[in-house]
């Protein structure tokens, strides 16, 4: 089992960056410990910058850095960067068109029992909505690292999702196949179509293996790029599709679901299952007793198809 | 100084009421009475101009009150970012870039704003950048007072001071009225000095209506090392003609005929004794 979080591949790239680059700034919001940016805040002190905890002020100093030249990194918990924040992201960040990346860690239900303050379900709808912001939720260590190297070489805003813990491996150290802004096809298959993003690919990828055993070819993508959304790839393995699920760990409304049925609805009618949160506070739990018990695995998956069908 | 800033900012006031008047409103009462510490700081202060919006080593503005944007757009025009007559004619047209507030596809504004609160951490980020690449920027940011009931500025206050950036100085236009009347009454800012020193920040408290006293203030600003300014701009809200000034009901309000005649006749007034001191 895979033992580095997403948020520590974060870290890793920025500072294999800032080795060769002083315009690369993190900020925290006492959120280096939890964001895994301890080792950076130490080894680039200069390239560091502490606000407290202060989230609007951690996004506005961002901006100001960022029109200055710096490529800021701004990381906080989810919760509160994406809605405490949220007018900074708006008009510091995306209207004013800064070099700002936010971090959002320990996203979606990560804090599990810490409950519904802490809980991030709502991040994709909100920045989604937000013109000019990109809202990425990439879903292993190898393709967080990927998406960053990526992001380094623009100058444009984003939202990237990560959770809190480590999870397990999709891809492999030397078998990353990333483009920018394109889903990764994970399974081919004509009947049924996955589409899930960040931590809930590795269900639909299980999922996906075990309805092709079960005889009903299906496609798995990785939708890490949910805004801007690969429409191409969506219309290309739903036509003809039977049936197309999508599976996020968020609020059901306004997430990757409501932007998938959008695209179906439009290019290619097929009947669109949302698979998400409930519309309410989620039972304590860690995430996986969570996505147990409202059925986002494997398990849930397969049986919401085979009842689809 | 070797203009004539104070007839200068009359004149350019001027144009404020020309600009909402062919725009069917904007935000008069604050123009006017902040109009005096933007001319101080494009036209005496900021190392800033058109030739050298690309060079990192400029001064760097943001209003904060991006209400104010019809006295902004004056002194940018003036400054030669941009034509007069051209603001006149777009200004809150339909497809315009001269829109409500600030934006920054227009030349001369560096960040967009609007919503309250957002210039002075914006500022700060500026500053600490200015800093870690060792430039001889400084950053400026004017806000409302009425604007500080907003939680942002007061974390923008707390790290502008733990960070000691003395190459940032805050203004505030302290002309005592919001849309809603007295700040007193709104949400009273008495003992702003204090307030303001207890962060970390060195104050000076001047009349923001007084060019001579605004460039005193700036200067100041410029020699004091080992914290930020911020200077207590104190200000008739409407300044320029007793139609407007200090009666709340000019936040925001279009000149009827007689109004607008009466101002402009105060205002080339005010420009001619201004001219002939």
């Amino acid at each position: 089992m895979n033992k580095i979080p997403n948020r520590q591949a974060i870290c890793d790239v920025l500072m294999e960056q800032a080795a060769n680059d002083r315009n690369v700034v993190v900020l925290c919001s006492d959120s280096r410990g939890s964001a895994s940016m301890t080792a950076f805040a130490s080894t680039y002190p200069e390239q560091f910058v502490e606000v407290g905890i202060a989230e609007q002020n951690l996004v506005s100093i961002s901006a100001g850095l960022a029109k200055c030249g710096k490529k800021a990194y701004a990381a906080s918990p989810a919760c509160f960067l994406s809605t405490r924040s949220y007018e900074q992201c708006k008009v510091d960040v995306a209207y004013s068109n800064t070099n700002v990346k936010l971090i959002g860690i320990s996203g979606g239900i990560s804090y599990g029992a810490l409950g519904m303050s802490h809980h991030s379900a709502q991040d994709i709808a909100a920045m989604s909505a937000i013109p000019n912001m990109r809202v990425y939720l990439p879903s292993d260590r190898h393709q967080t690292r990927e998406l960053v190297k990526a992001l380094l070489q623009d100058e444009k805003p984003a939202y990237i999702r990560v959770g809190r813990n480590p999870v397990e491996d999709i891809y492999s150290e030397d078998s990353v196949p990333f483009v920018m802004d394109q889903a990764t096809v994970l399974q081919e298959g004509s009947e049924v179509l996955l589409v899930a993003c960040g931590e809930m690919v590795r269900p639909a990828k299980a999922a996906g293996e075990k309805l092709a055993q079960l005889g009903h070819p299906t496609t798995v993508l990785d939708m890490y790029c949910v805004k801007p959304l690969d429409k191409a790839s969506i219309v290309k393995y739903a036509q003809g599709a039977k049936l197309v699920v999508t599976i996020e760990e968020h609020s059901p409304f306004g997430g990757l679901g409501s932007m998938v049925a959008q695209v179906v609805g439009a290019e290619c009618p097929t009947r669109v299952i949302n698979l998400a949160l409930p519309d309410a506070p989620v039972i304590t739990g860690t995430s996986q007793e969570v996505f147990d018990y409202y059925g986002l695995n494997a398990e849930g998956i397969v049986n919401t198809v085979m009842k689809g069908l | 100084m070797e203009q004539n800033l104070t007839a200068l900012s009359y004149r350019l006031r001027q144009h404020v009421v020309d600009i909402i008047m062919a725009g069917k409103g904007g935000h008069i009462g604050g123009d006017m009475s902040v109009i005096d510490a933007l001319v101080t700081l494009y036209f005496d202060q900021m190392n800033i101009s058109p030739e050298n919006v690309n060079d990192p080593d400029r001064d760097l503005f943001v209003l904060s009150k991006g209400h104010s944007v019809e006295a902004y757009y004056a002194v940018l025009a003036e400054k030669g970012f941009f034509t007069y007559e051209e603001v006149l004619e777009n200004f809150s047209k339909f497809g315009s870039k001269f829109i409500g507030h600030p934006n920054n596809k227009l030349p001369g504004i560096e960040m967009n704003s609007g919503s309250l609160g957002h210039g002075l951490p914006v500022c700060i980020g500026m500053a600490l950048a200015a800093r870690m690449d060792n430039r001889p920027t400084r950053v400026y940011t004017v806000m409302g007072d009425g604007e500080l009931a907003e939680g942002s500025v007061w974390e923008g206050a707390m790290a502008a001071g733990h960070y000691r950036l003395d190459n940032l100085c805050a203004v505030v236009d302290r002309n005592r009225l919001q849309i809603s009347g007295s700040t007193e009454d709104v949400m009273h800012h008495d003992n702003l000095a204090d307030r303001w020193a207890a962060f970390g920040w060195h104050v000076i408290s001047v009349d923001g209506n007084s060019i001579p006293a605004l460039h005193g203030a700036f200067e100041e600003a410029k020699q004091t090392k080992g914290c930020p300014t911020l200077i207590i701009a104190n200000t008739t809200k409407g300044c320029g003609s007793p139609v407007m000034e200090n009666k709340a009901a000019w936040h925001h309000k279009v000149p009827t005929a007689e109004e607008y005649a009466q101002i402009m006749a105060d205002l080339k007034a005010r420009e001619e004794v201004a001219l002939h001191e």
